[in-house]
């Protein structure tokens, strides 16, 4: 398969399209599903009924960041299909079929994070979203009609809406349809299990009675209801606050060098270098060439090569990458180069312009949330090496907090030179999917040591590093080397299915969110139950689907 | 029992009167039938006798009993085909096993879908050819549309019986439902795509009782080997009076062409049949080209998941399974068919059960051109060089593999634009659809006179003249 690339543009979608007609007049955008189904990303299948895979994903991940930050104005979006009878059947069962287990989580990843990013935008941003289900919204259909604020179903009689991926293909919803029924719609457990065992799906009244959808309405009114009420949205929103123009987000350009097995993607401020014989990848952020801008105006001149910006949206595109497109690179060693104090200095004029309401600025703060949620979620090893020259501050001391273990360089002689430091960002701007910030989750279990991580100004030593619970292991300088390199040789030699199941479940200590339940049960149970026979042996159902013979199950529960 | 649920008013062989629970049902459902019969049955004859065939049993003393009735007084019964014994199921994974006389509920789901898919088709087309009585050719002929309109209104209570009958509280609701979606209504249309479109003339009516309904037959065919006997043995029983609604379609359309060779004959033959007050043949072939498209929609995908579970667990085989085919499993078969590839037509191979809608479809395509040679041995007798021919299957279709892509008639790919720019050529367009109007306004009431466009038929019903007062039309 191509690599999977994530850049994309209004003007280049194949399936989606962004309407910003009345967007002006109303603040509402619509955004039309219409899959070409002759244009999957891979071939093999055929996206029929407007079914979606990786491709049809990404660009609704781009219109909802474009959304954000090049469309003030916009402060609803209506979700509908540019289909008759149809919405959405979901992710494509032959590409689910055809596609190897580690594409088919990275996929269910990517379009998790995707539907909580269009949560988000409306929780933080202001941003209301409606599924006008004009046509039957089936699995992943009906699992964005449900990430979505409000669900309008149209009534003709056999617009529905279902989860047949139980009965039908013996695997589970993979967006989070189950976590979303009862943990944001609140829809009673038993009515829910009716529902993800009914392949047909609920339509009309019941699905408004139980909860399913929040509004039926007849064919001949359904667009002038959908329009009214997502223009009553748009009225309450708070974004309407949002004033001027939109910042156009220009693509992260990158170039790639080297041979293959040892390919170095270079970004303006991030750096990863693969090299898959030793199955680890070198990960560097560098910090700010330049001061902040410290205003509003300075802000949307600098726009996108706003260094705080730039490096987040370069290492998520990183993350992104070594996610898909380097499957066997289980390690990832994080390394920061620059001035700790450049990057406090950063953070600090960002906060200051988010708390002067500057909507921009703000839409940047959330947006490096994202990206540190991203790295949270990743199922490789990180290593952060905090050595001479780094600039693990501030938001990229998130980067550190984030990685499995932090090992800091105990060097008297270049003491000075080898320091981590906090800023205001650490301590409630970018909580993880549990809702703590990365700190409040570390210490846990003496919440007085975050505390005295806040009163705390100017950078700390190693020593004081490692005693204030930041660093795993400190090597001495002229040990350095070695140990740095027998750690990292050790874990990549480490199963990565245990890894996986291990980081993942210590890296969200604390309480459970809907979020962390999402990706908790999908990588638990999801993950689990895809490479189990019943789903898909020789005899699996999703394997056999669409085939003439019907599935054989192992009878015995596990 | 209930005054308007017992033996004497719904004729039945599945022992109604021991039956509390399906008494109960439909108790409830019948009112609601006799509602929507009301307001959507044929418009403006509720009060008149009508000579109508009433099946009371299901032998062939019991299935053509024949009398005045008013319709809205026709007594729809309940009937299965005679019990086969030890009937086995004849094809898929459980074949060979004996068959369901209850529903399984691994399959309970699937078979209400079935089931409901092809209920509603029934009171749809009652609804599409509600207006036609006003506009009726002959006597015979409006006798003919009510004694299609009234089984149809038969063959939604088999459904329904099975509803009621199998499917509890979910049935019932469905059973409801069926009552409350209408043809053509964008707010709750019928489910399937050839039953919402008007039938707003005789020419339209005789070719959907000839292709539409052929469609139903073969369904039927293809329901009666169910391996859920109840199923087996209703469809079983409809087949029977599903064969006169296509002598109907056939003798209908045969006899438009009889009077239009007549017609050119009399014009001689180069002359405009459309002056002489005769439906012209190009506009017959548009008609033909119309719905025989539709109805080949009707059968679903070419390659179908669907299909071949159905296949697969049992539910619904292959038209005459046992008499046609030699291997039942359709295992480790494949079934070679055009597809769409990258947009270009191709020839692949396809499991044989995912072809199951194909293979449905090629009978069907066959049977359908057996009329149409009948028709055209009536131009030749009147020594008319022209012949009518079955548009490829790829024509105008919105369903399946070529259903987003546009062929000629003869089957050649072309744009959505030259089709848009010809379409007027091959489908009745809005100048054909206002002469045929311009033909039928004026109803012919008088018993034994026929409309100018349309030969009288060769014979009248069970031995009555053609000249019988089928209507006992009430003009005051």
């Amino acid at each position: 398969m191509d690599p999977v690339r994530f850049d994309t543009h209004p003007d280049r979608y194949r399936h989606w399209k962004l309407d910003l007609s009345e967007a002006a007049a109303s603040g509402v955008a619509r955004m039309i599903l219409d899959v070409k189904d002759d244009l999957g990303f891979a071939p093999g299948y055929v996206l029929k009924l407007n079914s979606y895979d990786i491709g049809v994903d990404i660009e609704l991940a781009d219109a909802i960041q474009r959304i954000r930050f090049e469309h003030p104005e916009v402060r609803a979006i209506v979700f509908t299909s540019g289909k008759d009878r149809i919405f959405s059947s979901g992710a494509n069962i032959y590409m689910l079929g055809t596609s190897t287990h580690a594409f088919k989580v990275n996929f269910c990843k990517f379009t998790n994070e995707t539907r909580l990013h269009l949560e988000d935008a409306s929780r933080e941003s202001g941003i209301a979203s409606i599924a006008a289900l004009n046509g039957i919204a089936s699995g992943g259909g009906y699992e964005l009609a449900l990430a979505c604020d409000e669900i309008i179903l149209q009534e003709d009689g056999s617009t529905a809406v279902s989860l047949p991926e139980c009965p039908l293909l013996a695997v589970l919803p993979g967006t989070g349809g189950l976590t979303r029924l009862v943990d944001k719609r609140k829809v009673r457990r038993d009515l829910a299990d009716v529902f993800s065992t009914l392949a047909e799906g609920v339509r009309g009244k019941r699905a408004q009675e139980w909860g399913l959808v929040d509004q039926v309405v007849a064919r001949s009114k359904f667009a002038e209801t959908v329009k009214a009420r997502a223009e009553a949205l748009a009225k309450a929103s708070s974004r309407v606050s949002a004033k001027g123009a939109g910042l156009p987000l220009l693509p992260v350009a990158v170039t790639r060098s080297g041979e293959s097995g040892k390919l170095t993607s270079t970004y303006e401020f991030v750096t990863l270098a693969i090299d898959e014989t030793t199955r680890v990848a070198q990960l560097t952020v560098r910090g700010p060439k330049s001061a902040p801008a410290k205003s509003g105006a300075e802000l949307r001149e600098k726009g996108c090569s706003n260094w705080i910006f730039q490096a987040f949206r370069e290492l998520d595109d990183a993350i992104l990458d070594l996610r898909f497109n380097y499957l066997t690179v289980g390690t990832v060693v994080v390394r920061t180069a620059g001035d700790l104090e450049s990057v406090r200095a950063h953070d600090a004029a960002l906060l200051t312009l988010v708390n002067e309401g500057d909507w921009l600025a703000k839409e940047m703060l959330l947006h490096l949330r994202r990206v540190l949620k991203r790295v949270d979620l990743t199922s490789r090893s990180f290593f952060a090496l905090v050595e001479e020259g780094s600039c693990f501050s501030g938001c990229l001391l998130e980067l550190a907090l984030a990685s499995d273990r932090v090992y800091m360089k105990d060097d008297e002689d270049k003491e000075d030179d080898i320091r981590v430091a906090t800023s205001a960002m650490c301590f409630g701007s970018l909580p993880m999917s549990n809702g703590l910030t990365r700190f409040q989750t570390r210490f846990l279990h003496d919440p007085k040591m975050v505390d005295a991580m806040k009163g705390r100004e100017g950078p700390l030593t190693t020593r004081e590093a490692v005693k204030a619970g930041i660093v795993t292991i400190a090597p001495d300088g002229i040990d350095w080397d070695d140990e740095v390199r027998v750690a990292i040789e050790e874990r990549a030699a480490m199963s990565p299915d245990a890894m996986t199941g291990m980081e993942a479940s210590l890296r969200f200590a604390g309480p459970e969110t809907m979020e962390t339940k999402i990706f908790g049960r999908l990588s638990a149970w999801q993950n689990w139950i895809f490479t189990r026979a019943n789903a898909t042996g020789e005899k699996g159902a999703l394997t056999m689907y669409g085939k003439p013979e019907r599935a054989v199950f192992d009878w015995r529960r596990a | 029992m209930s005054s308007v649920v017992n033996d004497t008013k719904i004729p039945n062989n599945v022992d109604l009167a021991s039956d509390k629970k399906l008494q109960r049902a439909l108790e409830q459902w019948q009112p609601s039938f006799i509602d929507w019969w009301l307001q959507m049955g044929p418009e403006g004859f509720q009060k008149d006798d009508v000579w109508l065939r009433t099946a009371v049993g299901v032998d062939s003393e019991g299935w053509a009993n024949f009398g005045y009735v008013k319709m809205p007084d026709y007594r729809w019964g309940i009937f299965l085909a005679d019990e086969v014994k030890d009937r086995k199921i004849g094809f898929g994974d459980e074949m060979g096993k004996a068959v369901w006389k209850e529903v399984p509920g691994e399959h309970r789901n699937t078979l209400r879908r079935l089931i409901v898919t092809q209920g509603d088709t029934e009171p749809a087309s009652v609804e599409q050819q509600r207006l036609l009585g006003l506009t009726c050719p002959s006597v015979y002929d409006l006798r003919n549309l009510f004694q299609v309109n009234v089984e149809e209104g038969r063959h939604l209570w088999a459904m329904v019986y099975l509803l009621h009958s199998h499917f509890g509280r979910d049935g019932r609701e469905e059973a409801e439902a069926l009552l409350q979606r209408r043809s053509g209504d964008s707010d709750k249309p019928r489910i399937l795509g050839a039953f919402n479109e008007p039938c707003t003339n005789w020419l339209s009516f005789f070719m959907f009782t000839y292709f539409t309904d052929r469609d139903g037959k073969y369904q039927l065919l293809a329901l009666a080997e169910s391996a859920f006997d109840p199923l087996s043995r209703t469809t079983r029983f409809m087949l029977t009076e599903e064969a006169h609604h296509m002598f109907v379609g056939e003798t209908g359309v045969g006899r438009v062409i009889e009077r239009t060779a007549q017609l050119m004959k009399e014009a001689g033959l180069s002359g405009d049949v459309r002056k002489l007050g005769g439906i012209d043949l190009p506009t017959i072939q548009k008609y033909i080209n119309l719905w025989y498209s539709l109805s080949l929609d009707l059968f679903g995908g070419e390659v179908s998941s669907n299909a071949a579970q159905f296949f697969a667990s049992g539910l619904k085989g292959r038209a005459h399974e046992e008499k046609e085919f030699a291997e039942h499993t359709a295992l480790n078969q494949t079934y070679k068919m055009n597809v769409m590839r990258e947009g270009k037509l191709a020839e692949e191979e396809v499991p044989l059960r995912n072809a199951m809608n194909e293979v449905l479809r090629d009978s069907y395509v066959v049977d359908c051109q057996r009329g149409l040679n009948k028709w055209n041995r009536t131009l030749e007798a009147a020594g008319i060089a022209d012949r009518l021919t079955l548009p490829s299957r790829r024509f105008h279709r919105h369903q399946g593999q070529f259903g987003e892509v546009c062929f000629t008639p003869d089957g050649s790919l072309i744009t959505k634009d030259e089709f848009a720019a010809r379409r007027g050529e091959w489908l009745p367009n809005e100048a054909d659809e206002l002469f045929l109007q311009s033909l039928m306004t004026k109803p012919v009431y008088e018993p034994g006179k026929m409309a100018n466009w349309l030969a009288p038929p060769a014979r009248g019903i069970k031995e009555k003249p053609i000249d019988y007062e089928y209507v006992r039309y009430d003009q005051a």
